[in-house]
């Protein structure tokens, strides 16, 4: 069956605006209303915020195509980085963009990001065809699972930090906790691997990636301020 | 409100999960055993949980910064094919549980149930141990049941170790250890933790070496069970 353009689709705002023409409005931001959120160097991720919930809702194909065009050549990057072959990386694209088409109804805007939510997906995806190997999860409904004690700001306002801010704010990173960052995400390494292919002993690849989280973690609150001033 | 509610709230978690290992375990890079340990972990840690989803959406900037590969022509057409052809299945859904379990999840998943379901084998000592299965080839997980009150024989690691406490609590030179506490040693670490004297003492426990136990007694019976 070929895509369904002529089902008409549900109303929205980015309806007119975005899916109308998706590749150009996607790559300049979006609707105007979201201008001012979006990233100069790239697509709003709250485009893709709408788009992930049209799937959801509507099983919207347009919306889809645009996640499509946006993240499958994206992820397959990051599994080629992995080690996979060329065709193993398509596969896994495909797989990763069929679990979203299928999973977009669970897609929670409030709970993370959807370049953060398409990752994880494409992470485990990995592990599982590539290492034979789960990644274990929590259960957010586990009547076990701990709860915050207060507002647990971290977790609520982690999406609302913009990708334009965070993207500046790496760039702020020492080259060496970078280079650490880089090996952990995309050079499936353990802590031993890592301290062996540098030289370094495994105290000091553990207290530089120490620092990286550290340093994680102050960009994103700072980030946070920042998206609270704007 | 039962006895588990009351003492699950009543929880504080201390001892926390090296930061290095929530970032290899964000990233996808550590290995399932010591995965299942962070993910239980994070069921018992709002703390860690936040900081694993600050590591994830760094991820999810990596992602977006990457260059896009060339897909196949036809790749979204071919997608679509296959999405028509398959069933429009949402993920298989859990049973809910109503009341908190002992074991959080991923752990009560991969021991089969929570406690009343364990089949526990003897340790010596006293001490019980079930081996969980994962398809890790470098790394252990079991849990391990210490009674009230008992030492661990003094031992020392050839490897890296971490403990997290399920129920009861154990000490060593490093403090005191309770539910959702994690222990983090490794080779410069030699300890006899003791089980507190409230209840039996249940950790889920992963190394990625055999430990090096002082006493001959201990180091006879170690290759029989594993440890």
């Amino acid at each position: 069956m070929d895509v369904n353009i002529s089902k008409p689709f549900a109303s929205g705002p980015y309806l007119r605006l975005v899916v109308s023409n998706p590749i150009s409005t996607a790559r300049r931001g979006g609707p105007e209303h979201l201008m001012e959120h979006s990233d100069e160097d790239g697509p709003s991720a709250d485009n893709f915020v709408f788009c992930l919930q049209s799937v959801g809702t509507n099983r919207d194909r347009k919306a889809f195509r645009v996640l499509f065009d946006h993240f499958a050549p994206r992820v397959k990057t990051y599994v080629i980085k992995l080690g996979c072959t060329h065709q193993q990386a398509e596969e896994l694209a495909q797989e990763t963009m069929a679990k979203v088409w299928h999973k977009a109804g669970q897609f929670d805007a409030e709970r993370a990001a959807p370049s953060t939510w398409i990752f994880r997906i494409a992470r485990n995806l990995r592990i599982d065809a590539f290492r034979r190997e789960r990644h274990p999860e929590f259960d957010e409904n586990d009547p076990s699972l701990l709860p915050m004690e207060e507002t647990p700001a971290d977790t609520v306002i982690e999406q609302k930090q913009s990708e334009r801010h965070l993207r500046t704010a790496m760039a702020g990173l020492p080259d060496e906790q970078m280079q650490l960052l880089h090996l952990s995400f995309f050079q499936d390494m353990s802590h031993g691997a890592i301290a062996d292919s540098l030289g370094l002993p495994l105290g000091t690849v553990k207290s530089r990636l120490r620092l990286a989280m550290g340093k994680l973690r102050k960009i994103m609150d700072e980030n946070e301020q920042m998206d609270t001033a704007d | 409100m039962n006895r588990w509610t009351r003492r699950i709230n009543a929880m504080r978690v201390s001892h926390h999960i090296p930061e290095e290992m929530l970032l290899a375990y964000a990233a996808g890079s550590a290995p399932e055993a010591w995965s299942l340990l962070v993910a239980t972990h994070l069921s018992l840690c709002a703390e860690c949980r936040a900081a694993v989803g600050r590591t994830e959406k760094f991820g999810g900037a990596l992602l977006e910064g990457l260059e896009p590969a060339t897909l196949d022509d036809d790749a979204f057409d071919h997608l679509m094919r296959a999405i028509d052809n398959s069933p429009d299945v949402e993920d298989e859904a859990r049973p809910v549980e109503k009341i908190p379990s002992v074991l959080p999840e991923p752990l009560r998943s991969y021991v089969g149930g929570d406690l009343h379901a364990l089949k526990w084998r003897r340790l010596g000592a006293g001490a019980f141990h079930i081996p969980i299965v994962t398809k890790d080839g470098t790394a252990h997980a079991r849990l391990l049941k210490v009674p009230a009150g008992k030492p661990v024989p003094m031992h020392g690691h050839n490897g890296e170790e971490l403990t997290l406490v399920l129920t009861g609590s154990f000490s060593t030179y490093q403090g005191d250890f309770h539910r959702g506490d994690v222990e983090a040693a490794d080779a410069d670490v030699e300890h006899m933790p003791v089980a507190g004297p409230e209840e039996d003492c249940i950790c889920l426990a992963v190394t990625d070496a055999p430990l090096r136990f002082r006493s001959l007694a201990a180091r006879i019976v170690q290759p029989f069970i594993g440890i």
